[in-house]
């Protein structure tokens, strides 16, 4: 189990330090959010109580379209000179190949939600109302419920022509139960929840992550059984 | 010649949707608060219980390749995914005919309707996926199958929604909570649609175990 343990964080390492020596993936992808989130605001208009209502939906958004470009490309640079059937062939278990994948990939998204999430509350000029560290948990949970499902479909779809059409179409409608609690508690938080209804947006995405998390990490091995 | 064992089943079927339509039509009264327009529900409600089995069925395939390898999975899987989609898109069709004249809108956003979208929306990128994975046949299953795994996971939040979040959409009817016609009409119309199902998705079977078979089948000899 130590072993298994090791080898999940020996992987997340791998990919972390491959995003370290070129962090082009982790610029190009916040400035492609940071990008939509301002044409978002340009086109809302600047009503502040229309921003604000909709300040927690398009910072999901920003970081959903950031999801489905970053993991393709996380993918894309294991297919590069065969690195994924060598990657397998080591004594390497495949679970833990995905928990270390998901974990780095959870790790970009966070750091390109961490980054977007002043500049949104800055923009759509909204304070935080309510308490800061429940605000954090719905970046830590949202994050991690777009990377469990999202690692493992962009290790499906690197495997046929088009990946980055079919990414979207199969994570966007799969991740949507984690993107409305996500978007809808960050909302509620920055509105600063006077009906109490974090926890229960909470409990979803902890029930979305506890799902497609084990059941990800068991499907992964059929994935690249045949790289 | 002999008729394929499908074609009965779905030529019985056919009879048994007539009498169903005409039961739901003629035989069965008015509801008291919606009038005639209830009656859709004798083809609606049947449509998602059967929609939701044949997912089940493809989440059967799809277990059912991954742990036996057998191809007959695959088969059964690709036509249980088209034949599931179907029906969820006659569902979504019937619900948005019901809704217009009960709710006033054609669509609304409620958790029902929300999350049988999204479950469509899933089954169709399985789909595409399907579709686009094309040269290695066992890579193909074996992704398909994975990806129909993953979407199974709408399954239970589809059916569950209405228990989950209290919205618009009623909730599931017990057979003791409605009369006996309208219970009836419902049934006829579900064994129906079952049998209509079965015969899609064995016509379908058939076909995708043919194209196996023509793409696997070995080079002809050469012509002396």
């Amino acid at each position: 189990m130590i072993l298994f343990f090791r080898q999940i964080v020996a992987m997340a390492l791998k990919d972390i330090r491959v995003e370290l020596r070129s962090p082009v993936r982790v610029f190009g992808v916040f400035f492609f959010s940071l990008a939509l989130i301002f044409m978002v605001a340009f086109a809302a208009g600047s009503t502040t109580k229309i921003l604000q209502q909709i300040a927690g939906g398009t910072l999901w958004l920003g970081i959903l379209l950031t999801s489905s470009r970053s993991l393709d490309q996380s993918f894309a640079i294991e297919l590069d000179e065969g690195a994924l059937e060598e990657l397998v062939l080591w004594p390497v278990e495949a679970a833990a190949i995905f928990y270390g994948k998901a974990i780095a990939n959870a790790l970009v998204l966070l750091v390109v939600a961490c980054a977007l999430t002043p500049l949104v509350i800055a923009v759509f000029d909204t304070p935080i109302r309510g308490e800061f560290w429940q605000l954090v948990l719905f970046l830590v949970l949202g994050c991690t419920a777009l990377a469990a499902p999202g690692t493992l479909l962009a290790g499906i779809t690197s495997r046929a022509r088009g990946s980055s059409v079919l990414l979207p179409l199969l994570l966007f409608p799969l991740v949507v139960p984690a993107l409305m609690a996500a978007a809808r508690g960050t909302t509620v938080v920055l509105e600063g929840d006077p009906m109490g209804q974090s926890p229960g947006w909470l409990g979803v995405l902890v029930l979305f992550n506890a799902i497609h998390w084990s059941i990800s990490g068991v499907l992964f091995r059929f994935v690249v059984e045949e790289a | 010649m002999k008729l394929p064992w499908e074609h009965v089943i779905g030529i019985i079927g056919l009879g048994v949707l007539i009498y169903g339509q005409w039961f739901g039509l003629v035989g069965v009264p008015p509801d008291r608060h919606m009038g005639e327009v209830a009656r859709i529900l004798f083809v609606h409600v049947p449509t998602a219980w059967n929609a939701f089995a044949v997912y089940t069925v493809a989440f059967i395939g799809a277990l059912g390749y991954l742990l036996s390898g057998r191809k007959g999975f695959d088969h059964l899987l690709e036509a249980t995914l088209e034949v599931g989609t179907l029906l969820t898109f006659m569902l979504i069709l019937q619900g948005s005919i019901f809704a217009r004249p009960t709710w006033g809108v054609w669509w609304t956003w409620d958790p029902r309707l929300v999350s049988s979208a999204v479950m469509l929306a899933v089954y169709v990128g399985v789909l595409v996926l399907r579709t686009i994975v094309v040269g290695d046949v066992e890579l193909r299953a074996m992704l398909t199958s994975v990806a129909t795994i993953l979407a199974s996971v709408t399954l239970p939040v589809t059916y569950f929604s209405v228990q989950i979040w209290r919205s618009m959409h009623q909730m599931q009817t017990a057979p003791t909570d409605i009369d006996s016609p309208l219970k009836m009409a419902w049934r006829i119309n579900a064994i129906a649609f079952a049998l209509i199902a079965t015969w899609f998705i064995a016509r379908r079977y058939r076909v995708a175990r043919d194209n196996y078979t023509r793409r696997e089948a070995p080079p002809l000899p050469e012509v002396a």
